[in-house]
């Protein structure tokens, strides 16, 4: 690359006009498939865009209306709550990257084991979630979760334990002082974790194998113990490999639209709904196009906001700029 | 055996077994769908666990190639052509603008090109649903909403942002040198690109492909909201449409989430290799 710092900026556009018209067909279909309708969706969320305004677009603008419904839970829609769904929002990402990332870093260790056998097919075979189509994994889960044919509560029988639960249905806590999580959000969790560990311990397999077998050997010549070993060596040096990941791990999770949907649906009486799933309903069925537009711009700012700070903590995307 | 020996040998049993609860779990619902795709029964409700049903015949297979669609006349090979349409399409456009795009980035140091990342990054974290308004509507005055065309653009848009720092990822390591080379050979840079560049990235090019493939064959909630003529339909939207009813018949459900899902799942696996290093490239690479 060469320097152009000591050249003006029009003079720079111009030695590059090659590497515009490269970008020009993705900037084209981004331009006209995302950034317009952002642009667009800023207009929407001050009228009272309806069905109605398809066939005639001249709704009224009604200032900062929408928002005020939005986060006074006023918006016709049945079991809407904003502050709980953003909050609820927030129990799922953490306690899904959780899991992930410890069941995903524990069976990496353990398939990293010197001289573990069958190692190959082990991955193999634990790698099929993340293989299989997510909106699949979904419905199957779902039909899985069913309280009388389901195979979540047929198993739970063989094993001789409770298994008339009502998975998707039941509203109240399985757990008392966690009382605004109700079973489906545990039948959410399952599923998702069932989805995303692997990935995960793929990363983490990745990580471990690039720490120095010396640096072990050393520990174990000053006595150091198997616990010690993982806090001093092995997490310290897998931690930056793994954020990037963890990172992505968590946008995903927080977006998990497919598991959330196609699972509980959002419910029972929206307690597991989170914010892309309430935003999808107030299109469809809602029809609240207006609200839809102002919801979709509050969680941008809100996704925004988590991706700078998950940035500025990961430094992932600095280096690859 | 010494001691020691032992301590090893209980060690790796107990990681046996921690290693096999965990393939328990993975691979359950991947054997229970299997199940009761080849029972023969058309049961709507299972009531046991066995692995191969009494009587196992792949007639729930046959009956979902024969008549897909509940509630609508349409063909599976209609079916079929959609949703090869919709992801080869998504797949084709996206590697096509994400490789060029990805090449500016990774060579060219030209005003706006910090930017232009960051605002694909930004991009790559919006959710479909978070503007699934303001693109109903434009969509709809643009008169592309209700077909299949309209979903291919969409879909490339959101699987560019990903292919372009994949992609981009993956150039930063193909050495200078070489195209320079074919530079002062005679090439110019868009031969250079093409001769040089893109014949050694193939990797990437492959797991850019799969996955604007697998958006395109998998994503159902645009294609549900966008369209309304069963003659555009695709594989994806059916299945969810399966689920949608009351009385689901679970073995043709099981047969046909089957049908869907494995092309998917051996591309993967011939890939498996590839994805991985190119999503850790991608994210990790300094």
């Amino acid at each position: 690359m060469v320097d152009y710092s000591d050249i003006g900026l029009w003079e720079k556009i111009r030695r590059n006009k090659l590497a515009y018209k490269y970008i020009l067909p993705a900037a084209l279909v981004m331009a006209i498939v995302t950034a317009y309708p952002i642009v667009y969706e800023v207009w929407m969320a001050f009228t009272n865009f309806s069905i109605v305004n398809l066939k005639n677009p001249h709704p009224a603008f009604v200032g900062l209306r929408n928002f005020i419904m939005i986060l006074k839970n006023q918006v016709p829609l049945e079991n809407f709550n904003f502050w709980r769904t953003l909050g609820f929002n927030v129990i799922w990402t953490v306690v899904n990257v959780f899991f992930h990332v410890t069941i995903g870093i524990s069976l990496a260790m353990a398939l990293n084991t010197p001289k573990f056998a069958l190692k190959k097919l082990y991955r193999a075979l634990l790698i099929i979630p993340w293989a299989v189509p997510s909106y699949i994994s979904a419905l199957i889960w779902r039909n899985m979760f069913d309280t009388q044919f389901g195979a979540v509560n047929l198993l739970l029988a063989k094993l001789g334990l409770p298994h008339n639960i009502a998975w998707l249905t039941n509203p109240n806590a399985p757990i008392k002082f966690l009382s605004i999580l109700p079973y489906a959000f545990y039948a959410d969790l399952i599923t998702n974790v069932w989805l995303g560990f692997p990935f995960m311990m793929v990363v983490a397999t990745g990580a471990l194998q690039s720490i120095p077998k010396e640096l072990y050997e050393a520990a174990r010549i000053d006595g150091a113990s198997e616990a010690g070993q993982f806090f001093h060596i092995t997490l310290p040096l897998i931690r930056f490999a793994m954020m990037p990941a963890i990172m992505l791990g968590v946008i995903w999770t927080f977006n998990q639209f497919n598991i959330i949907y196609l699972v509980s649906g959002g419910g029972p009486l929206g307690e597991t709904e989170i914010l892309v799933t309430q935003a999808y309903k107030l299109v469809n069925p809602g029809g609240l196009f207006g609200i839809a537009s102002a919801f979709g711009l509050v969680v941008f700012l809100i996704l925004l906001g988590i991706t700078l700070f998950t940035n500025r903590i990961t430094k992932a995307t600095e280096s690859a700029l | 055996m010494s001691k020691r020996k032992l301590i090893v040998r209980l060690k790796h049993l107990y990681l046996h077994a921690y290693v096999w609860f965990w393939i328990f779990v993975a691979i359950f619902p991947v054997l229970w769908i299997i199940s009761m795709s080849l029972d023969p029964r058309n049961i709507s409700k299972p009531t046991t666990l066995t692995l191969i049903p009494p009587g196992a015949s792949l007639a729930a297979y046959l009956r979902v190639l024969k008549h897909p669609y509940q509630g609508a006349n349409v063909s599976f090979v209609r079916l079929l052509w959609n949703s090869l349409l919709v992801a080869g399409g998504t797949a084709l456009l996206s590697v096509l603008f994400g490789a060029t795009a990805a090449y500016a980035f990774s060579r060219f140091k030209f005003p706006g090109r910090k930017a232009g990342m960051l605002s694909f990054l930004v991009v790559f974290m919006l959710p479909a649903s978070a503007t699934l308004a303001p693109l109903f509507v434009i969509l709809t005055f643009l008169h592309i909403r209700d077909s299949l065309w309209g979903l291919v653009f969409a879909y490339t848009s959101s699987s560019l942002p990903f292919a372009i720092w994949n992609l981009k990822g993956y150039f930063d390591t193909v050495p200078k040198e070489l195209e320079e080379a074919a530079l002062v050979d005679g090439c110019d840079r868009n031969s250079a690109f093409f001769r040089v560049i893109l014949p050694l990235s193939v990797p990437a090019i492959a797991v850019t492909v799969l996955f604007g493939f697998m958006n395109g064959w998998t994503e159902w909630m645009l294609a549900w909201t966008f369209l309304t003529k069963p003659k555009s339909f695709t594989l994806a939207m059916t299945l969810y449409n399966m689920v949608g009813q009351w009385n689901t018949p679970w073995s043709n459900f099981a047969a046909f989430s089957i049908l869907v899902s494995l092309p998917i799942i051996i591309i993967w696996f011939l890939l498996q290799k590839y994805i991985v290093s190119g999503l850790t490239l991608g994210g990790v690479k300094g």
